[in-house]
């Protein structure tokens, strides 16, 4: 076992883990963070995206031992108390989520890529969320949800 | 004014939006044991021993072969007609019939134990030919189940052909398309936990369109009463029709009752890829006739369907296909046959569209053969040999009445939409100039059947303590936006704000009976359900608060607008709902407000055109999807915006199967898109925006006017896009790609073409 010591969702966290724990089952299995998905095994399909140290990752592909000392952000940590991040509220005004499963992934993926291009283009939208599968919407409102909270100033 | 008809954003979506959704995998269940399942690594072969010794030196680990299993094999049911003797046993004993069969249960402490245990059992295996393509299993020279005799699952349509079908048709092309094999590829993978009560009651929490029926079946294969059995299928991550209750979850409750611990299973998405089953898988036989200016007069379809291993629902739908086989099309003769065989790969099932897609490949790849022979425009064959918009209801020659429609219309404002006569325009340019990138351009015409078996549907409303509802449904919702839409139609009826209707569904003691969510049939019966049963509550309500004004109930009125209640003619005393419900619930009356409604609604028949525009590179045989333009009619819509998704969704997967998509085995029924690596699922970066065009047609099929949305956009893109790609690749000869026409597949057409 190795000691981690990370910043997740701005607390402070601190665990035992095994060397090879994923940092997405240390989310989920032993910080109970569990708004972050794993849908594949093979880091295609980028629902357990997270930010850390303000950058995307998936977490499926980041052992626990690689974030320590590290700054972690997960979907639970977006919204301000009840009110919605502007990223979330744009997925939800432009219906940009339907069974959920991949949304967490997408909406963490969309806060780092306005962070680093603030107004993006549709096909820069389409290139940047590449690493992210959805089976539901076929994309379109998801580029919509993007572009919309880009215009919130996201 | 109603709410119906507006663009209402979801109420389901906080909690997904702040990672708070409740799939199955994130249910805490205190004490759950891990089960991992060992999967045949091989399509075909004898088992002559499953070793455990190993692994259950391990601590904690026990290990259960077929031997120990004494659950009932998994068979169809019995509407689908399938050859008795396939059915699956749960766990494979003597024989495993593709890579993925089951052939023991590892029960562990965690997750990562169970791995290493299943890597220690150790199965001796000798291995069988392996029958992996339709062609081969339909010789009967490698049997998959030799006490049947055959590899026959289902037959269906003609006995005979009819020689004469082509009589007085100057004009007759055919072909062979195959609608090759997919995964249904939810983004969540299946996860099963069950628990054994103090009360002997079993809970299983699955990952379920169909909880409902998945309580029969466990109740069934287990050999216990229904009522010992609570399926709960709470937030899913889509389903694609695939996901109901398979092999795994049985499993699951049977080592909840085995063991008298909770036990819990996620698969992995390799897993996934193997397990839940497979769609479409169709070799699709074809010949159209017609006069020489363009009046369609005969069609054969001919389909062989891939059961895979276990036939059931997969090997029924080729049945399907036949009904629709003629499309929006008036075919005077129309002759269809169907035979699906057992292959030894994953069991094939519902996956979106269901039978329906692969009816609109052939005759939409048909009717282009057709023009381009006839020397014609596919568009003006098309409309010339439509149902026209006064032929409803119209029955075909294959046994269908379709409702209502109006097919030239929605191709009309397809082209409008489109610039189609500027999109030819501009081909005819580039053909001219000799681009190495030529544009195509195509159709998709198609009408579909949604709740194609005509089912019912349950729906119940409750009236709450403080004044709002409860709208019990034994639909599902895995993405659809039900939550929404059905509290939509319950608010309209109720006077309500939507926010104060709550809808519960997944879970069988909550909700005493249901159908699930299938065939894109949730609204028409299970939402029509809804709304009846609100109409019956406000009967209710009306009756009660007559009591209470002290009026007779054929006096007192409903102001949806306000949501109460008062004497016609005088507004005052009036009784809001929340008022009428302490009312009752101070005067024990409250049951009186809880309404059960069940409605059986007969299928109805979206329909729609579709057109694809793409640009294909002769050099390289890449195809790039330019624009995708769609009209798609499924009458009355409750919330345009959760109807928007599902056709854009619906499109997607119906390009990805034109374009991407594919499972392929090797030669001894290994799968070789085992993950996300190999498989084309596609990204956002492969796809543009939808032009999404609205036309609205009510059914008289039910008191709403709505149809099914949720499989529409995949039945038209599909041949709207391998239209287009062949309309690029027609000046150099080329009449035929095989899906997916990615760039190796048009490649080695263009080259054969060329030789």
């Amino acid at each position: 076992m190795t000691n981690v010591a990370l910043t997740v969702n701005g607390e402070r966290r601190e665990a035992d883990v095994e060397p090879r724990q994923l940092l997405v089952y240390f989310l989920r299995d032993q910080l109970g963070l569990k708004g972050t998905n794993v849908g594949c095994d093979t880091s295609s399909c980028g629902a357990c995206t997270v930010l850390l140290d303000g950058e995307s990752v998936k977490s499926c592909t980041v052992l626990a031992v690689q974030a320590d000392g590290g700054d972690v952000t997960t979907i639970e940590g977006l919204a301000a108390g009840d009110e919605l991040h502007p990223v979330q509220q744009a997925f939800q005004e432009q219906h940009g989520l339907q069974c959920g499963f991949c949304t967490p992934g997408f909406v963490m993926a969309t806060v780092s890529l306005l962070r680093e291009n603030p107004s993006p283009s549709e096909e820069e939208i389409r290139h940047a969320l590449e690493g992210n599968l959805c089976r539901c919407t076929g994309y379109h409102n998801i580029v919509r949800a993007v572009e919309a909270a880009a215009r919130a100033g996201a | 004014m109603s709410i119906l008809g507006n663009r209402v954003v979801r109420v389901e979506d906080p909690r997904f939006l702040r990672g708070q959704g409740r799939y199955v995998e994130n249910l805490d269940l205190e004490g759950a044991l891990s089960v991992t399942f060992v999967r045949s690594p091989l399509g075909h072969a004898r088992v002559n021993a499953v070793d455990a010794s190993a692994a259950e030196e391990l601590p904690n680990v026990q290990v259960f072969t077929g031997a120990d299993v004494d659950a009932h094999p998994f068979g169809a049911p019995p509407p689908w007609h399938i050859t008795a003797g396939m059915e699956r046993p749960l766990v494979a004993r003597d024989v495993v019939r593709f890579a993925g069969d089951i052939v023991a249960l590892v029960v562990s402490e965690d997750r990562a134990s169970g791995l290493d245990a299943a890597e220690l059992v150790m199965v001796d295996y000798d291995p069988l030919p392996a029958v992996l393509s339709v062609e081969e299993a339909v010789k009967d020279e490698v049997l998959l189940f030799p006490d049947v005799g055959s590899n026959v699952a289902n037959r269906g349509g003609a006995d005979e052909a009819d020689d004469g079908l082509f009589d007085g048709c100057d004009v007759v092309v055919s072909g062979v398309l195959v609608s090759q094999r997919l995964v249904a590829a939810p983004l969540e993978p299946r996860s099963a936990a069950a628990v054994l009560g103090d009360d002997g009651r079993l809970t299983l929490w699955a990952t379920s369109q169909t909880p409902h029926t998945g309580k029969m079946v466990v109740a069934g294969l287990l050999g216990l009463d229904p009522g010992q059995v609570r399926v709960v299928s709470p937030d899913v991550g889509g389903g694609f029709g695939a996901k109901m209750i398979e092999a795994e979850a049985v499993l699951v409750a049977w080592l909840a009752r085995r063991l008298g611990r909770p036990v819990r299973w996620t698969e992995t998405r390799s897993e996934n890829m193997l397990g839940l089953p497979h769609g479409r898988g169709q070799r699709l036989s074809f010949t159209l006739g017609g006069t020489r200016d363009g009046k369609l007069l005969a069609y054969r379809l001919e389909v062989l369907g891939d059961g895979g291993a276990y036939p059931a629902l997969g090997a029924y739908l080729p049945n399907m296909t036949a009904l629709m086989a003629n499309g929006p099309y008036a075919i005077p003769k129309v002759e269809t046959s169907t035979v699906s065989v057992v292959t030894n790969t994953t069991p094939t099932t519902s996956i979106r569209g269901a039978g329906r897609p692969e009816s609109a490949q052939a005759i939409e790849r048909a009717i282009d053969l057709f023009a381009a022979e006839a020397g014609l425009d596919p568009a003006e064959v098309r409309r010339a040999n439509f149902v026209a918009k006064d032929a409803f209801p119209y029955a075909t020659p294959t046994g269908a009445t379709y409702d209502s429609g109006d097919y030239e219309g929605a191709l009309d404002l397809l082209l409008r939409s489109a610039g189609y006569d500027e999109l030819r325009e501009e081909q005819r340019r580039r053909r001219a100039e000799g681009s190495g990138v030529e544009l195509g351009i195509g159709l998709g015409a198609y009408v579909e059947i949604s709740n194609p078996v005509g089912e019912q549907e349950f729906g119940e409303v409750e009236i709450t303590e403080d004044g709002g509802a409860i709208l019990r449904t034994g639909s599902h919702s895995h993405g659809q936006g039900h939550e929404t839409t059905f509290a939509m139609i319950a608010a309209e009826r109720l006077g309500l704000p939507v926010e104060r209707v709550v809808v519960h569904r997944g879970d069988t003691d909550d909700v005493p009976k249901g159908t699930g969510t299938f065939g894109s049939k949730s609204t028409q019966i299970g939402g029509v359900a809804g709304r009846l049963a609100a109409d019956a509550v406000v009967e209710a309500a009306t009756a009660l608060a007559a009591d209470y004004l002290e009026a007779s109930a054929a006096d007192v009125t409903l102001d949806l607008g306000r949501g109460s209640f008062h004497v016609v003619g005088a507004p005052k005393p009036s009784l809001s709902w929340a008022e009428l419900a302490a009312k009752a619930s101070a005067d024990g009356r409250l049951g009186e407000l809880r309404v059960a409604h069940e409605f059986q609604g007969a299928p109805t028949f979206p329909f729609g055109c579709h057109l694809a525009v793409v640009e294909v590179d002769t050099d390289t045989g890449k195809v790039e999807l330019r624009r995708f333009v769609a009209v798609d009619d499924a009458g009355t819509l409750i919330n345009p915006l959760v109807a928007d998704g599902q056709v854009h969704g619906g499109i997607a997967f119906g390009v990805g199967q034109a374009l991407f998509e594919e499972v392929v085995y090797d030669e001894g029924g290994y799968p070789l898109t085992g993950t996300f690596v190999g498989y084309g699922f596609p990204s956002a970066a492969e796809l543009p925006s939808f032009e999404r065009v609205e036309m609205v047609t009510p059914t008289p099929n039910n008191p709403i006017g709505v149809k099914g949305i949720g499989e529409s956009g995949t039945v038209g893109s599909t041949p709207a896009v391998l239209n287009a790609v062949l309309d690029a690749l027609a000046p150099h000869g080329v009449r035929h790609v095989d899906m997916p026409c990615n760039g190796e597949n048009v490649w080695k057409a263009l080259r054969e073409a060329n030789a």
